[in-house]
């Protein structure tokens, strides 16, 4: 690609453009390949590097971490798309179970006065295995599994096939 | 054996053979079932005289091993109606409507005797029968009433947890229809003969013969079965709060139950109806149709003010709550992630049922409690989904430049094929 | 300093040897050259489903419990994870439809002529190859949609006479879709189908290359009449170059969609629930689909649907081995193959715009 010296360029030849088009169209192509090609390996990048989370929390979460829940009380957490209860009994010994009352779908709360499970909406009334004892509620809670690792608290529930 | 060569004995052997063995089949195929000449006859016999085998069969007593003879006297195994139907056998034929709730309770009633057949059901049915409206009218002579049999059925009477019986709670409104909702069998009686009709729009049987939910109330958990009837004016939210705990409490708390106590007003009754119990929506407290508050208040007055005060309190975060599920929805279809604030949108809604259960306390403070906690939390979703919504305009933005990047070597590659081409 | 790379492999490799031929390969212009591009077009969104592909396979988790949440996570969680599935969505319907142009664009040009008829038959069973792509990578995400499509197409596959189950225990992995389905679906959406398409596109792709591109017949006939108006560009760089800024028209195209469309996630599949009404297959398939539900339940003394699906099956053969009955008289049969393709075409935009349209 000898004959194409921009040196030697004729501005009457139209074999030879003038310099300064010539330059706009290798900026143009230059500039075009590596901003294209950023925009398209940016996205890759960030796309290698794992998110925070690495779980699906499908079948397992960290409901949270120990010395948050005082004895003799509950809190809600998330477990997937729906809320579970989390209670830290008078003992030390930690429950969880969904927290989506079977009757109509109110959030229940833990009631250290009555030291059972109870849901706001028609005062149905659980124990704490999720058995529903008063009240409405047609079926019991649903229970799952914790454990605790280290200084978080891992609820997880058993998954069909 | 030389007998056996004999053929008149060959002959006769096999048909003795025969004879026992038809004989021994009659009696296995009969082993078992007592002869009950009633059924025998009866199953054959039209309407009203007819009961069928397959009926009986079906007959809580019947499986129990009591049969016909049980309540009819007589006697089963012969055929001879003036043995079987004889008054030496004790025959009642028919039994009078007056003496049927003695006739069941000559058992029913008798705890030592029930014992030996279900320890747990109950003996006092027919003493609560003759508190009842049905009952004490049938003493007085009047036989239109209903007796055991016109709930329980007769001939194939079913225990209330089959759901094919006619006291089952899920049947239990069209039985009791049978007899209240026909306008011309209650004309004597001067009530309304609309109630079935109306509790079929009510919400409690849509929970009932809908959802199946058998906790919700029929005919006969307000009214009673045996003991059946209208709990008295005064009573009746008694009846509600047996279900309705929050509501009546805030209620006996309020104003309002001195007020209508003195006016001798059925209490819930006066703003949610007792049959047609519709799903209560904020439009009761509201001044267009459906409205309740203005039935009696003076426009203007303090309680009209409350009103349009708990009124605005509602409004207020149900409409917070909608504007946070519309922003959220619309996040989360452009892709983003939103479910932690989906998650807590359950609890603004929480506070929102709350605090329509407040409003029985018919105090605007307490209202504004659970609204506020609401609000708090519904404001906080909406913000949660308008920062996805910032985040979905950040790719758009990010599209705008790579699409201007592409541009660029798009224009590039064609002014470079254009030279090239010259 | 490209150069100089190039130098340096050229000292090992002989580059120039192997570049040679394609330094010298004309393409011809005309009117109609454009639709050359629709081949080129659908290889290059087949690179960016594997390489879009390969990069949802770093979070996918196959398998009923967990494939649905994957995709989610995808979604919401990973980084640009919207991107890239939005893209790997799209552009599969964008390939379908652009190796379904490429086949009728080849058609009408009449480029299956002798002697291009294997690469016809290449083309066809990628063809077929894509649409499997298509049904299985629809399986993946195990949305209710999905679930439900997939036992619809099995079902009718079940129905072909004879080999028809068989056929149908194979592709579900039991009687029923299950999760053993969607794993065997995901084997077969990244290994075996793969393999075989990347095979048959180097066939292909090499045909093109030693046979050339073909000349539609009246544009030959123009040029036999007057040699002076051929007109053929360098297919290294004019054509490339062209052909480089359709494909970067379709990298544009496809991250406008997926930033202002993204794909739909749908709600988990759930196998005891019953089928949601007015169930459809995907778009490409809803000629088929809705050619059988147009056939009455007996004809004569056959099960409607079986005839159909048997039909559906006889017609792909027929279209497969379509330039082999371009016979001895190729003015007549051209006519009638063009007018069998206007047809083809018409009918499986009407019956696409039929199906979707219907409820």
């Amino acid at each position: 690609m000898g004959t194409n010296d921009p040196g030697m360029a004729n501005p009457s030849c139209p074999l030879h453009p003038p310099v300064p088009r010539r330059r706009f169209v290798e900026f143009l192509l230059g500039g075009g390949i590596l901003a294209t090609f950023a925009s398209f390996i940016y996205p890759v990048l960030r796309y290698f590097v794992p998110p925070p989370v690495a779980e699906l929390g499908v079948d397992e979460v960290v409901a949270t971490k120990v010395g948050e829940l005082k004895p003799n009380s509950g809190m809600i957490f998330r477990f997937g798309s729906l809320p579970g209860l989390l209670i830290l009994e008078a003992d030390g010994t930690y429950r969880a179970l969904s927290a989506t009352c079977t009757h109509l779908g109110c959030t229940v709360q833990y009631r250290s006065d009555l030291r059972e499970i109870w849901c706001p909406c028609h005062n149905g009334i659980y124990n704490l295995n999720g058995g529903n004892v008063s009240g409405p509620p047609p079926k019991p809670l649903t229970v799952f599994n914790v454990h605790v690792r280290g200084d978080e608290i891992f609820v997880s529930r058993n998954v069909e096939a | 054996m030389a007998t056996l060569r004999n053929k008149r004995l060959r002959l006769l052997a096999t048909a003795f053979a025969w004879l026992s063995g038809f004989l021994a089949l009659e009696a296995c195929l009969g082993y078992g079932q007592a002869v009950n000449s009633c059924l025998d006859c009866h199953s054959a016999l039209p309407a009203p005289l007819g009961v069928t085998q397959e009926q009986f069969s079906q007959d809580i007593h019947a499986q129990k091993g009591l049969t016909c003879t049980s309540c009819h006297g007589g006697d089963a195994s012969s055929y001879d109606p003036t043995q079987s139907m004889g008054r030496k056998a004790g025959f009642k034929g028919k039994i009078d409507r007056r003496q049927i709730p003695e006739l069941c309770g000559s058992c029913h009633s008798n705890p030592n005797l029930m014992r030996q057949y279900d320890p747990s059901l109950r003996t006092d049915q027919l003493a609560e029968y003759h508190t009842s409206v049905h009952g004490k009218r049938l003493a007085a002579g009047d036989t239109k009433v209903a007796v055991c049999i016109d709930c329980h059925s007769v001939h194939d009477i079913r225990p209330p947890s089959d759901p094919r019986s006619t006291v089952n709670p899920v049947n239990v409104a069209t039985t009791c229809s049978r007899c209240h909702a026909d306008a011309n069998y209650m004309r004597p009686y001067g009530i309304p003969t609309d109630q079935f009709a109306k509790y079929n729009t009510s919400v409690h049987h849509d929970a009932l013969a809908v959802r199946g939910d058998l906790s919700a109330p029929t005919c006969t958990t307000c009214h009673g079965n045996h003991g059946a009837a209208p709990p008295g004016v005064g009573k009746v939210q008694n009846v509600c709060a047996t279900c309705h705990v929050f509501q009546a409490q805030m209620y006996d708390k309020s104003s309002h139950k001195q007020a209508f106590d003195a006016a001798s007003l059925p209490g819930c009754v006066v703003c949610h109806g007792n049959h047609a119990i519709a799903h209560p929506t904020d439009a009761k407290l509201g001044s267009g149709p459906g409205a309740v508050c203005m039935q009696c208040h003076t426009p203007g007055d303090n309680c009209d003010q409350a009103r349009v005060v708990m009124l605005g309190e509602l409004t207020q975060l149900d409409g917070a709550i909608k504007k946070a599920d519309y922003t959220l929805a619309v996040a989360e279809a452009s892709g983003m992630e939103v479910s932690e604030a989906r998650l807590a949108q359950n609890q603004a809604q929480d506070s929102l049922t709350k605090a329509r259960v407040v409003i029985h306390s018919f105090k605007p403070e307490l209202v504004d409690e659970d609204v506020q906690a609401g609000l708090k939390i519904a404001n906080n979703d909406l913000q949660a989904g308008q920062q996805a919504m910032v985040e979905r305009n950040r790719r758009r933005v990010g599209l705008a430049i790579s699409l201007i990047a592409i541009g660029m070597l798009l224009a590039g590659l064609w002014l470079y094929i254009r030279k090239i081409e010259q | 300093m490209f150069r100089a790379i190039l130098r340096w492999l050229d000292e090992r490799l002989d580059l120039d040897g192997i570049l040679a031929p394609f330094r010298h390969k004309t393409v011809p212009t005309h009117k109609l050259t454009y639709w050359y591009f629709f081949g080129g077009i659908t290889l290059f969104l087949f690179v960016i489903q594997v390489l879009t592909g390969i990069l949802l396979l770093l979070y996918y988790h196959p398998g009923a419990s967990e494939a649905f949440e994957s995709v989610q996570y995808i979604m919401t969680r990973v980084q640009f994870g919207w991107l890239i599935r939005s893209i790997h969505s799209w552009a599969a319907n964008l390939m379908i439809f652009t190796a379904f142009a490429h086949m009728f664009s080849v058609l009408f040009l009449k480029a299956y002529r002798k002697p291009r008829e294997l690469t016809w038959v290449t083309g066809m069973v990628l063809l077929f190859l894509v649409m499997g792509f298509g049904f299985s990578g629809y399986l993946l995400p195990w949305n209710k949609l999905a679930f439900f499509a997939t036992t619809v197409g099995t079902q009718m596959a079940g129905e072909i006479p004879i080999i028809g189950h068989p056929i149908m225990i194979f592709l579900r992995g039991g009687p029923q879709v299950t999760g053993a389905t969607l794993t065997r679906f995901f084997g077969f959406h990244v290994a075996v189908l793969p393999g075989l398409v990347v095979v048959l596109i180097a066939i292909h792709l090499f045909l093109v290359q030693r046979q050339g591109m073909s000349v539609p017949p009246q544009v030959e006939a123009k040029w036999a009449a007057n040699p002076a108006l051929r007109r053929e560009m360098k297919f290294f760089p004019n054509f490339l170059l062209r052909e480089l800024m359709a494909w970067y028209v379709a990298i544009g195209t496809l991250g406008a969609l997926a930033a202002l469309f993204p794909w739909n996630l749908g709600v988990k599949a759930d196998p005891f629930a019953s089928a949601p009404a007015g169930i459809k297959p995907e778009w490409y398939f809803l000629f088929m689909y809705q050619t059988l539900k147009l056939i009455p339940a007996k004809v004569w003394f056959v099960d409607g649907e079986v005839l159909g699906i048997v039909g559906c099956a006889l017609i792909g053969l027929f279209w497969l081995l379509l330039p082999f009955f371009e016979s001895d008289r190729p003015v007549r049969t051209r006519v009638w193959i063009t007018g069998l393709a206007i047809f083809a075409l018409a009918y499986v935009i009407g019956m696409t715009a039929y199906g979707y349209l219907a409820k």
